[in-house]
């Protein structure tokens, strides 16, 4: 009897237990460092991972791409397709249907209207939208109604997974971006730099270029979550800095992309604080060569498709600048277990690797030398080859980087070995990758022959990715210098293939026209892929629910971290 | 008339004999002769190429063939540390020498005519107000591309760099010597020539220049000094020469993210930086002690 009466009580206590522990907030605070410091929170005006990725606590898409690359339903209640009428038969219009009941972190509700408007906001033609490849060939976006908004297409798309997926498009809320479309975009400081979004955490405070402050979101619609009750999220530093912080003195529990030394690492790693988690995506470190002069003396039209570059047109030129590299090597030096020769500028995932190019895996000087002889560059009276009064003498950025840094003098050295004479540059991250229009060391701007840099896309389908290379698609002072095609290539054929491609729902076609345009690019050698990269982080021992994602946000699911005790 | 030469003479023996006795001076003046000697003359011995990569060679430790062992890339570190040793002091003694010649005139000018000496030392205030990396990283950015094309990537940021810290530079030599010109100015030996009718250019070259040598002398070893390390500092941020040039600062930099695993790539360059740096501090002290009439009296 005494048992019986006491049951309820027991379960009672369990429950307001279990209700204590799944509070939200109940683990206090975390600390992320991110060694590029993010200089906005509004993915649509910056191509940069750190600013995409820590927006990504805040502003949500439609569906995500989970750590193994299956898309998978975010603020829509599932992800529309033929099959379950979200995608209409001719493969141009989709059908999201949002969850119900979201709203935004300032308590009003998220509606079809705001999905409809970040569509408006990304294809004002005078806003320089860094993710419009997300939003090729939309024609509209129209909100059926308060929870269902239908995306159309000018052609069949047969991945209509673009709009509103992943971190690059997430959803931005009407009321607050209301009135700054167009070329206002870029004036609205308070919406960039604290944006309301539905995600688990909300700003308190953004120092561009420092640190952001965040705090649980209390109307997330998930009530246990986020575990965390604060966040901070430092940007800046280097990344031996960033991993020391987490694995060696334990100042914060996760550091993003710790691209260092191999050897660095492992040194680190003996503290014991913390793990080192690694996952292979589609990220590729590659040379990009500039196809236009990017001489100071061209003025505004520096580095834009008006002057062609003296020497990098010629193709065996750019051949022999790859042929004389050797990638192995520089993933021994650079990356040990965490990279792997590239060939492809898309090496994942497996269906889309092309097999056509893995010569290149073999370094041949020689060769190189006898193409560039054979094209009539001849070793000068310094040992530098030139014609006609141009010497090839390259000028060669990237950001600053301890790895970065060990593979220009590398490649400098293999370059003089065929008679090419390199100077090098290197560009404080936070500036390379900035996109700040008004810096002349931007990637975008470009203003040398080569750079060098890592890039990926996210999800499984490289479409809108290709899509970076069509032709006029470089960035350029009337594009506020936004835009992907760095090496401002611009190829009928290869804009022929992306049209097909766009129409192609087949998906072994679609691989067939993915290897193709990887194949054009990487053999017109506009793009000269070094190391195919796999993400390496790091978290405290102590930071439960960490899921390495390479296909999304790498913070993706920050709404389930925990503290384990 | 012929005590004047064998007094100065006395002077000249008596200045050497104090800087003698001062240890430090002596160290650092010696130190500073061989760092000289090191970096000007051991490329010559030592014939590496600093920016030779021999990969297979990389992260070993002391040897014969590598006296200071190697980099990351296998580059020589005697080697890199030698180059990197002629840019640091070519850039702090050019920058010293500039800065010391803008100080010194302004000082001298603002101190003996009355009339300038409020508009040029206000001018003065203006430029100390000015922050100098910021200012730095401006003039990179600003006048790199021009530069460069005129006079190449290494002598063009040479030219920027010892440039902007010269025009940065030269304010604390200007008060300085403006402070001792005042003083001196009015001394009974500058009385006595003036009323002889020595001219004012004479006045200034044979007895005032003389008298705040010493002053000068330390501004320049403490600019020196400072040169340095803005130096290291700028090649520390990434900034600055290209970094496969050798710099202390870019040894530094490149070396740090190795401190653990091997803490000599760190400990040379920094080591040669600061013993450089302290070297020349020392040495001015010696000199203003030796030199300063007021410090022989006692």
């Amino acid at each position: 009897m005494g048992l019986a009466r006491l049951a309820p009580l027991a379960i009672g206590a369990f429950l307001v237990s279990v209700g204590a522990a799944a509070e939200r907030g109940r683990d206090g605070h975390v600390g992320i460092i991110y060694w590029q410091a993010p200089s906005i929170l509004n993915p649509y005006l910056s191509g940069g991972t750190k600013d995409l990725e820590a927006a990504s606590m805040v502003l949500e898409p439609l569906a995500r791409f989970d750590e193994s690359g299956n898309l998978t339903p975010w603020l829509s209640a599932s992800v529309p397709t033929v099959a379950n009428g979200g995608v209409s038969v001719d493969l141009r219009t989709v059908t999201w249907k949002l969850r119900e009941g979201l709203v935004w972190s300032d308590g009003s509700p998220l509606t079809a209207a705001d999905v409809a408007f970040t569509a408006e906001y990304c294809l004002d033609p005078a806003g320089g939208c860094s993710q419009l490849a997300k939003f090729d060939d939309v024609t509209s976006v129209e909100a059926l109604d308060d929870l269902s908004v239908r995306v159309t297409f000018g052609v069949p798309k047969p991945y209509p997974y673009g709009p509103f997926v992943g971190a690059t498009s997430p959803i931005l809320q009407k009321a607050q971006f209301g009135d700054c479309k167009g070329a206002r975009a870029p004036e609205c400081t308070e919406a960039n730099f604290r944006p309301v979004g539905t995600g688990p955490f909300r700003v308190t405070e953004f120092r561009p270029n420092d640190v952001i402050s965040l705090e649980a979101n209390p109307h997330y619609r998930d009530p246990a979550k986020p575990a965390f009750a604060t966040v901070t999220f430092k940007g800046g530093g280097d990344a031996a800095a960033a991993a020391r912080a987490v694995l060696a003195t334990g100042e914060f529990e996760y550091a993003w992309n710790l691209q260092l030394a191999p050897d660095v690492l492992r040194g680190m790693r003996t503290a014991g604080k913390g793990t080192v988690v690694s996952s292979f995506g589609t990220l590729v470190e590659r040379l990009v060569v500039n196809l236009t002069d990017p001489s100071p003396q061209r003025g505004e039209t520096r580095s834009t498709r008006a002057h062609p570059h003296p020497f990098l047109t010629d193709l065996a030129v750019r051949k022999a600048l790859s042929m004389a590299i050797d990638r192995k090597l520089l993933v021994e030096i650079g990356y040990g277990q965490a990279g792997r020769p590239a060939c492809n500028v898309v090496p994942a995932p497996e269906i889309y690797a092309s097999k056509a190019n893995d010569d290149c895996l073999r370094q041949d000087i020689e060769g190189a030398k006898r193409l560039l002889d054979a094209a009539g560059w001849r070793p000068g009276p310094d040992g530098v080859r030139q014609k006609n009064g141009v010497r090839l003498s390259i000028l060669f950025q990237t950001s600053a980087n301890a790895v970065r840094q060990d593979f220009q003098a590398l490649i400098k050295q293999w370059w003089s070995k065929i008679g090419v004479e390199t100077e090098l540059r290197n560009i404080d991250a936070s500036v390379f990758f900035g996109g700040d229009p008004g810096s002349p060391d931007t990637y975008q701007k470009f203003f040398a022959d080569v750079e060098m840099y890592a890039n990926n896309f996210e999800g499984a389908d490289p479409e809108p990715y290709l899509g970076s290379w069509r032709c006029g698609n470089e960035p350029r002072p009337d594009s506020q210098w936004q835009g992907e095609n760095m090496p401002r290539y611009c190829s009928e054929a290869y804009d022929r293939l992306l049209a097909e491609m766009a129409e192609t729902g087949d998906i072994a076609e679609r691989a067939r026209l993915a290897k193709a345009m990887n194949d054009m690019l990487v053999r017109d050698y506009v793009l000269i892929p070094l190391v195919h990269r796999g993400r390496v982080s790091a978290h405290a021992r102590s930071l439960g629910g960490v899921r390495l994602n390479t296909w999304d946000s790498e913070i993706w699911n920050i709404a389930d971290w925990h503290r384990i005790r | 008339m012929v005590e004047a030469p064998s007094g100065r003479r006395f002077r000249e023996r008596h200045a050497l004999r104090q800087f003698m006795r001062h240890k430090g001076a002596l160290l650092g003046f010696a130190f500073l002769v061989f760092i000289l000697l090191f970096v000007a003359f051991g490329p010559l011995i030592w014939t590496i190429d600093p920016q030779f990569i021999d990969i297979r060679a990389r992260n070993s430790g002391m040897s014969l063939s590598h006296p200071l062992g190697t980099d990351q890339l296998g580059r020589d570190m005697l080697a890199r540390l030698m180059a990197g040793g002629r840019a640091s002091v070519a850039v702090g003694a050019a920058a010293m020498l500039l800065s010391l010649l803008i100080g010194g005139l302004v000082g001298l000018l603002a101190g003996f005519v009355r009339w300038l000496d409020g508009p040029l030392m206000r001018l003065t205030d203006l430029f100390l107000a000015l922050p100098l990396l910021p200012l730095l990283l401006v003039v990179i950015l600003l006048f790199r591309d021009a530069l460069r094309a005129a006079f190449g990537p290494e002598a063009g940021i040479f030219i920027l760099m010892v440039g902007v810290m010269a025009i940065t530079g030269w304010m604390q030599t200007a008060r300085v010597v403006r402070g001792e010109v005042l003083t001196v100015k009015e001394r009974e030996f500058v009385v006595a020539a003036r009323a002889v009718g020595v001219p004012e250019h004479r006045i200034a070259r044979r007895h005032v220049l003389p008298n705040v040598l010493s002053s000068i002398m330390v501004s320049a070893t403490l600019g020196m000094a400072n040169a340095i390390i803005t130096e290291s500092a700028l090649s520390f941020l990434g900034l600055g020469f290209p970094s496969d040039f050798a710099t202390w600062g870019r040894l530094l930099f490149d070396a740090t993210d190795y401190l653990q695993q091997y803490p000599g790539r760190v400990l040379w360059p920094g080591l040669a930086i600061s013993l450089t740096v302290l070297s020349v501090n020392y040495m001015g002290d010696g000199l203003r002690d030796s030199l300063d009439p007021r410090a022989r009296a006692r």
